[in-house]
């Protein structure tokens, strides 16, 4: 068995936090895809019975699961090419922000899950938390890690293809680049960068599968 | 560092400022505390926490942190005495990760059992005590979740047991069941039994009154 092991599934953001974790730092792993939807494997419910959930990574046979929780441990493990600043100041404010992320992805998505009325106000709150995202977390820095990327730009890294691919299946645009103009400038950077470019899921299998679920979620709130 | 003020702004009845009261006790770190009379939030607290508007919030020399588990991990990196984390990042994921689950799931499932009535108060608590049996698993025979002392997870959690008992008794719900969580159970005793724990516990009757408002405000009354 290889040494770093990632339990993935190919859409799933927080997959892409741990890949360009694990990018940014060389770290060699084996890359294992899960069919979350429809057939867990024996395997991933062995190493992450309380969730059953991806990302999970296993280092010399120890699983750890939940993304935020797995940078950390990369961060800790394999500490060149950092992901967090030296500064403890700095360090929980990266942490606060990728907090602010996991809170606030319900109602960053929630646009995509439903229409109409529900949809309108739905776009409203992602619109007024992006805001804050924009005001209080990036601010005028180049990243949010400050002139490197970190831990909390790939917290956010969803908003440079997930977002958009979501926003042309749901029919809404809801992170205008005139309303916001500096995290729409911060995608650009971070989109351009080597580690993220180079790993990034197919654009048109996005298109398809964010097709089928938002099918799948109107469906269920219908029944 | 070390020689710059510590203020923390918190709620006397709020176990999330508990976490860092107990955290700044065992670190031994001397602080000014300022209690927020909540829902009438002071211009300090709309200050240094703009985003949530929220307490705990920790002020070290002049600079706010937010979210009280960012709060611990700020501590332990900026005063090394009584550490809370464990060395080795392994042992520093499970507690990041049993931290997370008593915020994630444990505690929306009491909040449900305490606010809903009838058949979904009843799903909500099945729920809840299914929760304390998984969060048992990650305690297992240790003494704390911090092993042979209190940790991360010790201080995170350690008020769940009493808050929890409050709101079965309020709500009329089961949710501790000592036949599916012995171990859970002992440490929920135990971890108050630590001196410095306890005898920062708020006044219980105070806390059980302040439920009791807040469960009749929630349900009108009724369970």
């Amino acid at each position: 068995m290889a040494e770093v092991t990632l339990l993935g599934f190919w859409p799933s953001p927080f997959v892409y936090r741990v890949i360009w974790a694990l990018k940014l730092k060389g770290v060699e792993y084996e890359y294992v895809e899960e069919d979350v939807v429809y057939n867990k494997s024996d395997r991933l419910l062995e190493y992450n019975p309380v969730h059953k959930k991806v990302p999970v990574l296993v280092h010399a046979g120890k699983p750890i699961a939940e993304s935020a929780v797995i940078l950390e441990y990369i961060e800790e493990t394999w500490p060149h090419n950092p992901l967090l600043p030296k500064d403890p100041h700095q360090r929980a404010l990266a942490r606060f922000w990728t907090k602010f992320g996991e809170d606030k992805s319900i109602a960053l998505c929630t646009f995509f899950i439903t229409e109409g009325e529900e949809q309108v106000k739905a776009t409203k709150e992602a619109q007024e938390n992006l805001r804050i995202l924009e005001e209080h977390g990036l601010g005028n820095k180049k990243f949010f890690g400050g002139d490197e990327i970190g831990m909390a730009d790939f917290e956010f890294g969803w908003l440079n293809l997930w977002l958009p691919v979501m926003e042309q299946i749901a029919g809404v645009k809801v992170m205008e680049a005139e309303s916001f103009p500096r995290l729409h400038a911060w995608i650009q950077r971070f989109k351009e960068l080597p580690t993220i470019k180079q790993n990034l899921p197919d654009h048109s299998a996005m298109l398809t599968y964010f097709k089928d679920r938002r099918a799948f979620f109107l469906a269920s709130a219908k029944s | 560092m070390s020689g710059e003020t510590v203020k923390l702004l918190g709620h006397w009845a709020s176990p999330f400022a508990l976490r860092v009261i107990w955290a700044l006790k065992l670190k031994e770190i001397e602080y000014e505390y300022v209690g927020e009379d909540l829902p009438n939030k002071s211009p300090l607290l709309l200050e240094y926490n703009p985003v949530h508007k929220k307490i705990p919030v920790l002020v070290h020399g002049g600079k706010p942190i937010a979210e009280s588990l960012v709060i611990l991990e700020y501590l332990d990196e900026a005063w090394k005495h009584n550490p809370i984390l464990p060395d080795d990042p392994y042992e520093r994921a499970q507690a990041r990760f049993w931290a997370r689950f008593v915020d994630e799931k444990c505690m929306p499932s009491i909040m449900s059992a305490f606010t809903k009535k009838g058949e979904e108060k009843e799903k909500a608590a099945k729920e809840a005590r299914e929760n304390f049996k998984i969060l048992e698993s990650g305690l297992g025979k240790k003494q704390f979740f911090g092993g042979e002392s209190v940790g991360f997870v010790d201080i995170a959690a350690g008020w769940i047991g009493l808050w929890t008992r409050m709101v079965e008794e309020i709500a009329d719900v089961n949710i501790i069941d000592t036949a599916m969580m012995p171990l859970l159970e002992s440490w929920f005793q135990r971890v108050l039994q630590v001196p410095i724990l306890k005898e920062c516990l708020p006044p219980q009757d105070k806390v059980l009154e302040r439920f009791k408002g807040f469960h009749k405000f929630l349900t009108g009354g009724s369970s």
